[in-house]
């Protein structure tokens, strides 16, 4: 936690228009010079139900959420349903002020649109204000929007009355207001924009201490998504086909390769189910594309034996999957990380596949690259495993990190010269030797002179013919699993996606995987100012396992607390699995309640299994013991 | 300068070239009617004029499903049901191929009937070839879509309670350009359909009858057939939806009461395949994508330059 940052809250209802006035304001703090994190909470419905998205600033790094927040602006959910006598989801009008209001923190500053809320409704509003010196200014955010424009534009007016209250500079709001529409809507925004700034600073004393952080930055920063990273990852790559069925928090990076597909020359395909979607992929990349598919848990169970027949046929397709709270529908805008097994082992057989769990936006970027680059040099299916927190998650990181030149080189795939010395030597291609350097056996593509084979799903033999002979069985299974291996051996010398963070010589460990990279190392910082010795790793490469890299770290500390968005600690298994040792070390601490943890939660996790305790009180995490091997 | 040369060579072609080097022993029962569509198919290529080698065949799951094993071309033995979104997607990709898809009764109505629905209503420039035999001839004789009422397997051992799928019908309504029924009885017909359908420039719909002697054998042997183009009986515009539909039910209904109806059904040869409509709106370039990733002066698109709107 730095002493200076801004945790500003905007909650509403689904369809006020939180999500665009939120990335609005959040480049405007990065225009500023601040670096941001966004967390994005919303309920899965279009209209109406309590949705926030916290911007959390600082001139210092933030690689998380924060714990709670310093600002709420409750716009109120002008979509919300009329509450019946004991309706179960009770005044869903008032949420965006009542609930959570306890995370506010102490000193902090609250803007209510009174034109909509009645903060009496609230038990003990008063009080609760009194006790935790919040401050509060009250303003009909709706009535000025209406005057001036349309009830939407209240979410302007709460902006304008931010700033006011911050000391903000209004050019930057204004520049990327400007930059997002125009005519008769821009000037109704700047109008309402100026008129509630005006208004807070003529008609209110201002009580409060907290001001927006300042900052400079010395490089371009870019404010990106995960699905930025993953998207540009594969466009940087050449893939120009990509595959898909519509499905919550998956469309985001489905969607934005569409939109730029369009432009470079590309194909989008959105078809009937996802195992067209997978098998779509397979028919490209066969034919010669660089090709994508994805989904989140539901579609990518759809994928599984297509994903099978690509292992077997050994065509390169690279797969996303965007983890959201299961089983079945579970909570589908919630994050989770409860796939993880699933994405492993997923088909029948024996799986073959590479998995990476990209941690930010730039290891979404760079990771998503090796996944191209592994799953056609080495023939393999590779997939890049994230979740709702990172997919829709925004924050800024340096601009440098896409000036990288494109690779789209094809991988193992043989030339018609190289056919045609192929059909002197052997006296014809063989697509699947035995032979082939570690593990890859080069192939051709359809059209190609000399080049003609069979693809199949049937184990077959070297020219591609069915084949249930027991000897070519276990050459080709061992030759198609040795390919992992090599792919090991890459990643030790061209890759370094684990993340290690916190002192080297620390005595204790904090194991996570994808999108906790940033709160395990926040964390992490706070422990060891508290005075704790404690450091972090964040693994990203979940097949191959980074076994070296993960077994060292253990060995370095007395015990590891492995932090994981899932009920039955999913990841540790992986470890244990993989490692086959280390099960008296690993604790785990557990939370599948729909929202990422906050830095505070794992501090305290830590602190209570370092006393032994196994209860955290006041939090939604769990804490299993270790269990041996 | 293309990559793939094999594509658009002028020169004779023999239907001997789609024989495989190692020719593979059919699992095929003597007596099958599969090997009707393999002779057809090797006698339609040459006059498609199209070679092995640009030649793309997916096939699906089933005794069908083995077609790639003894055809020579570009192959993909693909999985149960999937053969059309594997062979879809490769056309898009490189639409110089030559792409045909074939697999059974219970793999395209059944299984891959969603693939069925949407690869038609799309529009591909592409074959699909469906072997009708009305029954699951590779698990040992179950009930399959097209398996009439009544039909007594042990998976319905009182008989299907199911009326069968209309195939016909099914492409037409949803969206095959071209619809045609033949039976391996009648290889010359099965040969010109099979040229028809691949010079089609759209989605060609073959329900291909083929005898299963062994797990059908009471079923008939599609004989006699009747050409309807050559019966006298019929008289229908094939490019009138609404008389191709009412022949279409008129067949289906005859086939479970012994009277084989064979011919084209329905031909539409005015609307746009999938990529030309794609290619209008902008959706899929007009220069193969496969031949893109051979092109050392195409100068490739950058990430980095769609940065503006992150700032």
């Amino acid at each position: 936690m730095t002493d200076d940052e801004l945790i500003w809250r905007i909650a509403g209802g689904s369809g006020d228009g939180i999500d665009s006035t939120s990335q609005n304001f959040a480049k405007a703090l990065m225009r500023s010079g601040l670096n941001v994190f966004t967390h994005r909470h919303y309920p899965s419905r279009i209209r109406g139900g309590h949705t926030y998205v916290e911007i959390r600033a600082s001139d210092e790094e933030v690689k998380s959420r924060g714990d709670g927040y310093n600002f709420l602006l409750a716009l109120g959910d002008s979509f919300a349903r009329n509450p019946q006598e004991e309706a179960y989801y009770g005044n869903e009008e008032i949420k965006p002020l009542s609930e959570n209001l306890d995370e506010l923190r102490e000193g902090g500053v609250i803007i209510y649109d009174k034109g909509l809320l009645d903060a009496s409704e609230i038990e003990n509003f008063d009080e609760r204000v009194e006790e935790n010196d919040w401050h509060v200014y009250d303003l009909d955010l709706r009535g000025l929007a209406k005057e001036y424009g349309r009830e939407v534009m209240r979410n302007t007016a709460g902006v304008g009355a931010t700033a006011a209250l911050l000391d903000l500079d209004l050019d930057p709001i204004e520049d990327l207001m400007d930059d997002a529409m125009s005519g008769d809507v821009l000037e109704a925004n700047l109008t309402i924009l100026h008129d509630a700034y005006d208004s807070l600073k003529e008609d209110y004393e201002f009580t409060h201490d907290l001001r927006a952080p300042e900052g400079t930055n010395d490089e371009e920063q870019v404010f990106v998504s995960g699905s930025h990273g993953i998207a540009y990852g594969a466009l940087d790559e050449g893939c120009r086909f990509i595959s898909g069925y519509p499905m919550t928090p998956w469309t985001d990076v489905y969607t934005l390769m569409t939109q730029n597909l369009s432009e470079f020359g590309g194909i989008s395909e959105q078809v009937e189910d996802e195992i067209a979607a997978a098998s779509l992929a397979i028919g490209a990349s066969h034919a010669g594309a660089k090709a994508m598919s994805g989904s989140s848990g539901g579609g990518f169970a759809l994928m599984s034996e297509p994903l099978g027949l690509a292992e077997i046929t050994e065509t390169p397709i690279v797969l996303v999957e965007a983890m959201r709270a299961g089983p079945s529908t579970g909570m589908p805008t919630k994050p989770e990380q409860g796939d993880l097994e699933h994405v492993l082992y997923t088909s029948q057989g024996d799986s073959n596949r590479v998995v990476f769990a990209p941690g930010d936006p730039a290891e979404c970027y760079r990771q998503t690259r090796k996944a191209f680059e592994l799953a056609y040099d080495y023939q393999i299916p590779a997939i890049v495993l994230y979740d709702q927190k990172l997919s829709g998650g925004h924050q800024t990181i340096p601009e440098s990190v896409f000036d990288e030149e494109p690779n789209p080189d094809l991988g193992s795939v043989v030339s018609e010269q190289d056919l045609e010395e192929a059909a002197k030597e052997a006296g014809r291609f063989k697509r699947y030797v035995y032979d082939g350097e570690g593990g890859v056996s080069p192939r051709s593509l359809p059209g190609q002179k000399g080049g003609n084979f069979l693809a199949s799903g049937n184990e077959h033999n070297e020219v591609g013919h069915i084949s249930e002979d027991p000897d070519n069985r276990v050459t080709q299974m061992n030759r198609r699993l040795a390919k992992l291996d090599s792919i090991s051996e890459d990643l030790a010398e061209n890759a370094d996606h684990q993340a290690v963070h916190g002192p080297e010589d620390a005595d204790y460990g904090i194991l996570s995987f994808g999108s906790t990279k940033g709160v395990a190392e926040e964390a992490v910082d706070r422990l060891n100012e508290e005075g704790h010795s404690v450091k972090s790793m964040n693994v990203s490469d979940i097949m191959p396992f980074a076994k070296d890299e993960v077994t060292e770290f253990l060995e370095s500390v007395d015990e590891a607390l492995v932090i994981e968005m899932n009920a039955t600690a999913q990841f540790r298994r992986h470890i244990q699995g993989q490692l086959g040792r280390f099960g008296e070390k690993l604790y785990s601490l557990l939370k599948y309640d729909g929202n990422p943890f906050e830095p505070a939660e794992v501090v305290s996790g830590f602190e209570v299994r370092l006393e032994g305790g196994a209860d955290v009180t006041d939090h939604n995490v769990r804490i299993e013991s270790a269990t041996g091997d | 300068m293309s990559a793939f040369n094999a594509i658009g060579e002028d020169r004779e072609i023999d239907r001997d070239e789609f024989t495989p080097e190692i020719e593979p022993q059919a699992t095929w029962c003597p007596g099958c009617g599969d090997f009707g569509v393999l002779k057809a198919l090797k006698q339609a290529m040459p006059q498609v004029g199209r070679t092995p080698e640009e030649t793309l065949l997916v096939t699906g799951i089933g005794c069908s499903g083995k077609l790639s094993s003894y055809f020579r071309s570009y192959g993909f033995h693909s999985i149960h049901g999937r053969s059309l979104p594997v062979a879809r997607a490769a056309k898009m990709a490189n639409p110089d191929l030559e792409v045909i898809a074939a697999g059974g009764d219970g793999d395209g109505y059944g299984i891959g009937g969603n693939h069925f629905m949407h690869t038609a209503r799309e529009n591909h420039d592409m074959t699909y070839i469906v072997f009708d035999n009305e029954i699951f001839g590779l698990t040992k004789g179950q009930t399959s879509p097209t398996s009439p009422k009544g039909h007594k397997s042990k998976t319905q051992p009182h008989g299907s309670a199911k009326s069968p799928i209309r195939p016909l019908s099914l492409g037409l309504t949803s969206g095959a350009s071209y619809v045609a029924r033949t039976a391996a009885v009648n290889p010359n017909q099965a040969k010109e359909i099979l040229t028809e359908a691949m010079e089609h420039d759209g989605f060609a719909h073959v329900d291909f009858l083929t005898q299963c002697p062994t797990w059908n054998k009471d079923a008939k042997q599609y004989v006699p057939y009747i050409d309807i183009q050559d019966s006298d009986d019929y008289d229908f515009d094939i490019h009138d939806r609404r008389e191709a539909s009412e022949m279409m039910h008129e067949a289906e209904d005859a086939l479970y009461e012994g009277e084989v109806l064979t011919g084209r059904f329905y031909v539409d040869e005015d609307r746009p395949s999938y990529q030309a409509e794609k290619q209008a709106t902008g959706d899929m370039p007009e220069e193969p994508l496969a031949e893109r990733y051979f092109d050392d002066d195409y100068e490739w698109e950058r990430s980095y330059d769609l940065l503006d709107r992150h700032k």
